[in-house]
């Protein structure tokens, strides 16, 4: 073996083993943009319909409750002025949770499903987690405008509060990363994450603003069960739903700081979401040095 | 660095290194690298759940143990092993894809990898998009990865078939694909395992000629093999594992003489008594080799003059019997026959209880190799009338500076002649 002591200067950069992050932030945002555009492109032309798919599926779910929740059994439908665009409102919140969906439930494997990358070249982990969400975020992108040509059909006009958009998809962007990244690297080691996400992510589903108005749950526990209202409201997407509908469909439906009653009860969803940002962030972290050699 | 001018022969035992001026490509210092295997792998949470107290044992498997070299630049250095003897782990240590539990390995300039087959190609795009993203993940900007998809696909002669997804594609176009990713890259340290097992033999020189121009640029190539021809043809300087450990760091020939030892000297000495044929008039009681000096050697050098030997014993009296030896390769090969019939037709008279002992002596022009002697004791004629046959007692490495490739390596004698017209002379003559 070599005896002679290697002098350390000038020796380089040190090889440290795998990383969820990277010192070079360009290499970095290329990846993620490049996985993502793959998978975008395999969606697109995956399929005789291509795309379309893509867009019908949040409009077919919202057909299908609407028929059900709207036509049939009248919810949002009282005739009170802030269920005033229920249409587009619902659409809008389906697609904001179908973006959540698909982040999340794409993260959970994702790691796992490219092993063959993990174990053959040295990238930050990060970019994997990261990429599903971007390509959720282009899907979003699509759906939105969709959104956009429904309300003007639905006589919603347009308004200076549509500025507040980047604010709620940002508070949305960050807690379906936050939970992406956690996913992500939960199920490097604990398989029966996706059955349980799945069931997760349906409470999440029912129990957001998506059918029942933030309103209609207000009425029911507000003077009697006020800290269930409190525990309901501490969900991030609560308030992602409530402002969205508020901000870009109809100034009828309240804020959210005005539903929960004042603009400090926004520290409780904030709050949430960001410490689902930094538990992600700081599990995936620390578990990327290992992932090649756990798969 | 001081560049040679002109291309550069093959390596060849003994060729130096190249001098170390410069920082050094890859400095290793003393890596240890342990793997954690679970006994019973908790693989759910719900495991976790209903068993919160019950701590998964580990056992640990060391898979690389204090290793240290460092490689200079524009060198080729070989990492020689068994199957699990860590070679593998090393390299991807060396590429960062595992981390390493202890010491430091630092290296300098852009590093490519070529590690296994297929470096994580999606199998629903094609070619285009597969090269792009590689490429990126290698570290290069999607723009010069574009730039380079055409000679990629031409290196790897896929033109025809870009449209395809990679699933379409067969063993050898990924492996293709992969390694001409690998080297467009303009790494100046390339990371290769095992390139040499796959792709035909046309693409395979095309790979040699490959690394030898990179050799020639003065870039760095580090190589996992188990193909010690290959680490003499190519490699300054290898490495050689076993079990993790390294055990040889120097020239390749030495190298591939201690991977020949390890790999074949210490087959436990099989008892070969199962399936004797013959009629058992006399059997072989013990076999063995000797060389110069009488020693009898696990591995013997080529060159020397070796002795087979057979102690025989007579059940009955046997009149002018035929002794044999078959020299079988690994491929069960006769490289060498000899028989007692040919010279010593009238061998004698042999009475029941006698032992004798036949000798077959040669100088040892094996090529380097694994050799089992096969005996056969016959009655006078055709030599098929068999009375023993004793096979799988043992076997003898042989170790020589290169393995060419032939059974034998007989001594030639190799000219060149510019004088055609009387050497065609002299042949019409």
């Amino acid at each position: 073996m070599s005896t002679e002591a290697p002098p350390y200067a000038g020796l380089g950069r040190p090889i440290r083993g795998p990383r969820a992050l990277t010192d070079d932030w360009v290499r970095f945002w290329h990846l993620t943009y490049n996985i993502a555009r793959n998978e975008f492109k395999l969606k697109f032309f995956g399929s005789v319909l291509g795309y379309v798919w893509q867009v019908m599926r949040p409009l077919l779910l919202f057909g299908v409750l609407y028929v059900f929740f709207v036509v049939i059994s009248h919810v949002g439908h009282g005739g009170k002025p802030s269920e005033k665009y229920y249409g587009v409102q619902l659409l809008g919140s389906i697609v904001l949770f179908t973006f959540f969906g698909e982040a999340t439930a794409g993260a959970v494997r994702s790691v796992v499903d490219r092993e063959n990358l993990v174990r053959k070249i040295q990238f930050p982990r990060m970019v994997i987690p990261l990429a599903i969400v971007l390509l959720g975020f282009f899907n979003l992108m699509m759906n939105l405008i969709v959104v956009l040509i429904f309300a003007l059909i639905s006589g919603v006009h347009p308004m200076l509060s549509w500025l507040e958009l980047p604010l709620i998809l940002a508070m949305l962007i960050v807690f379906s990363t936050g939970m992406a990244m956690l996913l992500a690297s939960l199920f490097v080691s604990f398989r029966d994450i996706q059955p349980i996400w799945e069931v997760f992510s349906q409470i999440l589903f029912y129990s957001s603003p998506l059918i029942i108005p933030v309103l209609t749950v207000r009425e029911k526990l507000v003077p009697h069960h006020t800290f269930l209202f409190h525990l309901y409201t501490l969900n991030p997407l609560v308030a992602v739903f409530q402002q969205f509908r508020h901000a870009m469909v109809t100034h009828a439906t309240p804020s959210i700081g005005a539903t929960i009653g004042s603009w400090t009860g926004l520290l409780g969803p904030t709050g949430v979401t960001l410490a689902v940002f930094a538990l992600g962030f700081w599990v995936f972290n620390r578990t990327a040095p290992q992932v090649a050699e756990n798969l | 660095m001081r560049r040679p001018a002109v291309a550069r022969p093959i390596p060849f035992p003994g060729m130096p290194r190249p001098s170390s001026s410069g920082p050094p490509p890859i400095v290793v210092e003393s890596i240890s690298k342990t793997f954690r295997v679970p006994e019973e792998r908790t693989h759910t949470l719900k495991e976790r759940a209903l068993h919160p107290l019950r701590r998964t044992r580990h056992e640990t498997f060391k898979a690389l143990q204090e290793i240290s070299f460092d490689v200079r630049k524009g060198e080729f250095f070989g990492i020689a092993g068994r199957n699990g003897s860590g070679k593998s782990t090393l390299l991807k240590c060396l590429a960062g894809i595992y981390g390493v539990d202890c010491g430091r390995i630092w290296c300098n300039g852009r590093l490519s990898t070529f590690i296994e087959l297929g470096v994580g190609f999606n199998q629903d795009l094609a070619a285009r998009d597969n090269v792009v993203l590689n490429g990126i993940m290698m570290g290069l900007s999607p723009r010069e990865a574009r730039a380079r998809y055409d000679a990629v696909i031409d290196f790897a002669e896929l033109r025809e078939f870009e449209e395809l997804k990679l699933k379409n594609y067969s063993s050898g176009m990924h492996v293709r694909l992969a390694f001409s990713v690998a080297i467009q890259v303009d790494a100046e340290i390339l990371l290769v395992d095992e390139v040499l097992a796959v792709g035909d033999a046309a693409f395979q020189q095309k790979c040699f000629d490959v690394f030898n121009r990179m050799r020639d640029e003065g870039r760095t190539i580090v190589f996992v093999t188990h193909d010690m021809g290959a680490l003499n043809r190519f490699c300054h300087h290898a490495l050689l594992l076993e079990r993790g450990a390294p055990v040889h760091l120097g020239e390749p020939h030495e190298v591939a003489d201690r991977y020949l030892e390890i790999n074949f000297g210490r087959d436990p000495e099989a008892a070969g008594a199962e399936g004797r044929g013959g009629d058992g008039e006399a059997r072989v009681l013990d076999a063995w080799i000797e060389d110069e000096h009488g020693e009898r050697p696990g591995s013997l050098p080529q060159g020397q003059r070796i002795t087979l030997r057979a102690r025989v014993s007579f059940m009955v009296d046997v009149e002018d019997p035929a002794a044999s030896v078959y020299v079988l390769n690994d491929e069960h090969v006769a490289v060498l026959v000899a028989t007692t019939a040919r010279e010593h037709e009238r061998s004698g008279h042999f009475t029941a209880g006698e032992e004798v002992v036949f000798s077959f002596a040669f100088d040892n022009v094996l090529a380097p190799g694994r050799y089992s002697p096969l005996f056969t004791l016959a009655h006078r004629g055709t030599g098929l009338d068999l009375m023993d046959r004793f096979e799988g007692s043992f076997s003898f490495v042989v170790t020589g500076p290169e393995a060419m490739g032939g059974l034998v390596d007989l001594p030639v004698e190799v000219a060149v002649s510019r004088d055609a017209a009387a050497l065609s002379e002299r042949v019409g003559a």
